[in-house]
């Protein structure tokens, strides 16, 4: 135990803190996913637009949110704003802005991508056998998106939770955040503890990421 | 091009007698249609009128509009002039009237188009019940009589994946139909199938017609268009350029152009045998 640094997880309240540092982790994520996921729909919806102005921001937008690092993100959004525009925002609120922005944009190609990739052709025999332009999306055309849409927005999911890890950077104490201060107070009595305090948090970002993966696979197998 | 005018009119002339005979009402009045993509003319002046029962095919070389006309005939592609009139209505005329159109001029293409993420019964019910909400018992009900009528009653909970491509072609005649359309569009229905699977799909066409079905029917099977046909078009140029019964037509092609199509299935031996 004490030679892979795993005793240090019992010392006071340490194995507490480490998952109310992943319950932080989790809350920003799962409020970032939900707002992406409306707001990438809407996204999505506007790219399908033939506008070339539509096209134009959304494009721009998209190859932001590609090119750009998510921890530079962080840092523009946190320090920026306070020093240029003068705006207090906590770090959670900054986290929060950072996340729904960069998954907005991914879960708006997303659902451009899988409501273009469905044929013409199911809009005509829809349309060929009577149904209205609503009907016909109702039941045939985003019952299919969805199908070819949730494996990869799954994905994108879990590399939301994964990326919570570069929340310590703008000072929120989230997990990693608590690993290091455990690891630092101990440094004496277990210098170990840096194997057993990561190798914990690894376990526990699996454990929540797992569970959405197993859902993506199931959901894939199940439609195919 | 002169004589080949007047060669259609002639046999046109037949055809409209034959027609009277039957004393049946017309069901589908197409006058001085005109389709074009911007610039390109696709479609010039064609005029149809086909009757109640009456099967007519059409044939002709490809990219000659025969597919595009069908598609004219229920406003999946909208024409630049002219007018398609189907039971009296004019097609297009009025949005709103559209889709209560579609719902009596049926459709099957020639990629069938099932819906990929429902079962084939969901698949032909979908629209009786969404579009003419009849009830689902009702619905299922005459989803598995059409599923009888066209050989693939176990196929009821298959989805469209797990078919062979005729069998698809069936279910897609079934859906249709589910729709009781007075007019049965079938366009180029056996082109994407193997050989061995044209038969059952065009056998299910066959009984459509010895019932009485009205259609118009797009396809390359010469042999089929001669049994099925009370009418055969042949296309060429965006035009009709000829049409006559299929005994007469494929027996003695008036214009040069028809002549020369149908002569595109027939192969002169290269080699002599003895025996």
């Amino acid at each position: 135990m004490e030679a892979l640094g795993i005793d240090v997880l019992f010392k006071g309240t340490n194995a507490l803190r480490l998952l109310q540092g992943l319950w932080i982790a989790v809350q920003i994520s799962g409020i970032s996913v939900a707002l992406s996921i409306v707001l990438g729909v809407l996204l999505g919806i506007f790219m399908m637009w033939k506008n070339p102005v539509a096209r134009a921001v959304s494009r721009l937008y998209l190859e932001i949110v590609r090119i750009m690092p998510q921890l530079a993100l962080l840092y523009i959004v946190f320090f920026g704003a306070t020093r240029v525009l003068g705006i207090n925002l906590t770090a959670e609120f900054s986290a929060i802005i950072v996340f729904t922005f960069w998954g907005t944009g991914e879960m708006g190609d997303l659902v451009r991508g899988a409501l273009a990739s469905t044929p013409r052709h199911q809009y005509e025999s829809a349309a060929a056998l009577g149904l209205t332009r609503a009907q016909a999306y109702r039941y045939v055309i985003i019952p299919q998106a969805v199908r070819r849409l949730v494996p990869a927005a799954i994905n994108l999911v879990t590399r939301m939770v994964k990326t919570t890890s570069l929340l310590l950077m703008i000072g929120i104490i989230e997990m990693m955040k608590v690993g290091q201060q455990i690891i630092e107070a101990n440094r004496m009595t277990s210098p170990n503890a840096v194997f057993g305090i990561y190798g914990t948090i690894m376990l526990l970002y699996f454990a929540v990421c797992w569970p959405i993966s197993l859902l993506a696979n199931h959901l894939s197998k199940k439609w195919n | 091009m002169a004589d080949t005018n007047t060669a259609a009119a002639e046999n046109a002339d037949t055809v409209v007698k034959n027609a009277e005979t039957n004393a049946a009402e017309a069901l589908l009045e197409v006058e001085h249609l005109h389709k074009a993509y911007g610039e390109k003319v696709v479609l010039e002046d064609i005029s149809l009128t086909v009757k109640r029962g009456e099967v007519v095919v059409i044939i002709g070389p490809s990219g000659c509009g025969k597919s595009t006309f069908l598609r004219c005939l229920n406003a999946l592609e909208p024409i630049q002039g002219g007018s398609v009139r189907v039971a009296g209505v004019e097609v297009g005329a009025d949005k709103r009237q559209l889709v209560a159109l579609r719902q009596k001029v049926g459709m099957v293409f020639q990629s069938y188009d099932l819906f990929p993420h429902m079962t084939v019964l969901d698949n032909i019910t979908l629209a009786p019940m969404k579009a003419r909400g009849v009830g689902r018992a009702e619905a299922e009900a005459q989803a598995r009589a059409l599923l009888e009528r066209v050989g693939l009653s176990d196929k009821a909970d298959s989805f469209p994946r797990m078919l062979s491509g005729g069998q698809k072609q069936r279910v897609a005649i079934a859906r249709a139909l589910a729709m009781e359309p007075e007019l049965l569009l079938l366009d180029e229905v056996t082109a994407a199938l193997d050989p061995e699977m044209v038969r059952e799909v065009l056998d299910v066409i066959l009984d459509l017609a010895r019932e009485g079905k009205t259609m118009v029917i797009v396809t390359h099977e010469m042999q089929f268009a001669r049994a099925v046909a009370d009418r055969v078009l042949f296309f060429d140029g965006g035009g009709i350029v000829e049409q006559d019964i299929p005994e007469r037509f494929f027996a003695h092609p008036q214009t040069e152009r028809a002549q020369r199509f149908l002569h595109t299935f027939e192969f002169d031996a290269v080699r002599t045998h003895e025996g």
